[in-house]
């Protein structure tokens, strides 16, 4: 598991640190004669080359700079070195946020999401899973609905229910609930049978059958799922925070893209990241916990 | 086998004569009467069960056999309430049976234990489901599970036993419920020899002990002549019942019986009715074997 990481942050490092693998820019430390150079500067490799060239024809002085690589590609020390500051660093306005009030904003909105969504959209899957009436009345038009993107009801939700969280939980929600339903109701359908005929002959009657037999039997399946539900909600969260005002860590990395502090932009991409895979670790574990018969629930 | 002098499976010692005389003499538990199954199939219909008829009486072991695609799961599926009959009358205790339920245990196969459930609970769920205190269904469950020997893994999940123990808690759930008929579906049927040749012994074991008739179906013969007082034979295409056959290897039975000559005279049988000599080649389903030995090979015969 940890070579998996250790890989990708291996060619990161290799990209940012090692000087004469792509990095297809030169950074001016000295612009020389150069009308156009200043300090700092960021030019192609080629441009900086063909002054060069031009200037000692010339017999003036040469620009002087290191080869870098384009903004966007911060080396792997920056980032970490912005994940910290990220938390440290003081909002530029007054009325801005920090960034972990940000995230703890985003936390909000997407459990509020997929809270909602799950209180609806499980029990309508294992009532569609278990009995064909509520699966025929409910699916064909659940199975339409999945189509619908969810960001296409952006505008729409906002009209509605305004600018604030409201419209960003319900986006989130659109997202969820329709794929949950269908899930969760393949979910239950995939039940074993004999282990109702067993109950049947063990004299438990239809509704003691669902509680007893049905959502014990496919809880773990159940929470498998969710596991997995959750990181789609996670997906549409960023969708869902740039409609209305845009808010959450969404907010913050667009701020920074456009301040083209790109070293934070990543970091707060890997707070996402690291929050999501910590978020399924800790429902792994716990699933171990709360299912001791189920071997490899995690 | 073939050309061993045997006596007839109809010839009866006069203590095996006495008991079927007996036994024909306890009340009926279960009657089945011009049993009725159809399918409807692409083809039409497909009659399943065509005028089965018997009756077993109070603790009597009862074998059902019978060649595969004979309908001997169906008819104890329509026996246990989980499939409905075309026609007919499944009677318990003269009364008609509707549906599954607790009068009549069911052992499947598969186990079917429930896998979030340890074994005391899985004991349990029955007795629940009859509505009894928890107090007093533990204890009897306790007592059932120490009666299959399982004591010790009570609070064992499903998954942490092995077929034969999973079996044993299925017949102790199913008997918990003190049902009128245990049904049993080819229960020992995926275990290893080893451990069938065991469970049987259990299973005699058990039968002797509690009062309970068992309707057991099988395609193994030697576990049928085993176990069974009388053995119904079933033939296929349409499901009827081609004999009932009465047993007569003395009881208590033993694993020594295997070659008694009542044992064999009764598989002799059993084997004419089952595996008739024509069932081969019918619908060509057989191997185009071609020799592709050389002729000059080392071993050019197995024989």
């Amino acid at each position: 598991m940890i070579m998996s990481f250790i890989l990708p942050l291996l060619i990161w490092s290799l990209l940012s640190y090692v000087p004469f693998i792509w990095h297809p820019k030169v950074e001016v430390t000295e612009p020389g004669d150069a009308g156009y150079f200043t300090r700092g500067m960021l030019v192609d490799r080629e441009v900086f080359e063909q002054e060069v060239k031009k200037l000692t024809s010339e017999h003036k002085v040469v620009p002087q700079g290191y080869r870098a690589n384009p903004v966007y590609l911060p080396a792997p020390l920056e980032v970490a070195t912005a994940f910290y500051t990220a938390f440290t660093t003081k909002p530029k306005r007054r009325n801005e946020k920090w960034l972990y009030e940000s995230l703890w904003d985003s936390i909000q909105v997407i459990f509020w999401g997929f809270f909602i969504s799950s209180l609806i959209g499980v029990p309508l899957g294992i009532l569609c899973g278990t009995y064909d009436f509520f699966s025929k009345l409910f699916e064909p038009f659940v199975e339409f609905f999945r189509y619908l993107p969810a960001p296409a009801f952006g505008a729409l939700a906002v009209a509605v229910l305004g600018i604030y969280s409201a419209p960003k939980i319900a986006i989130i929600f659109i997202g969820t609930f329709f794929q949950q339903v269908l899930i969760v109701s393949n979910t239950t359908k995939k039940l074993d049978p004999s282990l109702l005929e067993a109950a049947l002959t063990l004299g438990a009657k239809r509704i003691t059958l669902l509680f007893r037999v049905v959502i014990p039997g496919i809880i773990t399946h159940l929470y498998k799922d969710q596991r997995i539900l959750l990181g789609w909600a996670w997906t549409y969260m960023i969708v869902a925070e740039l409609i209305g005002t845009s808010s959450g860590i969404t907010w913050f990395i667009t701020q920074q893209a456009r301040y083209k502090n790109f070293d934070n932009v990543y970091a707060a991409i890997m707070m996402i990241g690291i929050l999501g895979l910590s978020t399924d670790l800790l429902l792994a574990k716990l699933g171990r916990r709360l299912f001791p018969w189920e071997q490899g629930v995690g | 086998m073939t050309n061993l002098e045997l006596p007839s499976y109809l010839t009866q010692s006069d203590a095996v004569r006495d008991r079927f005389a007996r036994l024909k003499q306890r009340p009926v538990i279960l009657e089945v009467k011009n049993l009725q199954k159809e399918f409807k199939s692409a083809q039409g219909r497909v009659t399943a069960l065509n005028n089965i008829n018997f009756k077993t009486h109070k603790r009597e072991f009862v074998c059902v056999i019978g060649p595969s695609g004979c309908g001997k799961s169906t008819l104890i599926r329509i026996l246990a309430g989980l499939e409905t009959k075309t026609s007919g009358h499944v009677l318990l205790d003269d009364k008609e049976v509707t549906g599954p339920g607790p009068d009549r245990g069911m052992v499947f196969q598969g186990y079917t234990l429930f896998p979030w459930l340890t074994v005391k609970r899985n004991v349990m769920f029955g007795l629940e489901m009859a509505g009894r205190g928890r107090m007093a269904t533990e204890e009897e469950a306790m007592l059932w599970i120490d009666m299959v020997g399982l004591d010790k893994f009570a609070n064992s999940y499903p998954h942490q036993l092995s077929g034969g123990m999973k079996q044993r808690v299925a017949i102790a759930r199913a008997l918990a419920g003190q049902p009128r008929i245990l049904l049993m579906d080819e229960p020992f049927g995926a275990l290893d020899a080893q451990t069938r040749a065991r469970m049987q012994a259990y299973l005699m074991e058990i039968w002797q002990n509690i009062d309970v008739t068992i309707l057991f179906i099988t395609h193994d013969l030697d576990e049928a002549i085993y176990l069974a007082d009388r053995i119904l034979v079933l033939k296929a295409h349409p499901g009827e019942v081609q004999e009932l056959i009465e047993v007569p290897v003395p009881q208590p039975r033993s694993p020594d019986q295997f070659l008694s000559s009542e044992f064999m005279a009764t598989k002799k049988r059993l084997e004419e009715l089952i595996h008739p000599p024509q069932a081969e080649t019918e619908n060509g389903d057989r191997l185009n074997m071609v020799r592709m030995v050389p002729v000059n090979d080392a071993v050019s015969s197995v024989f």
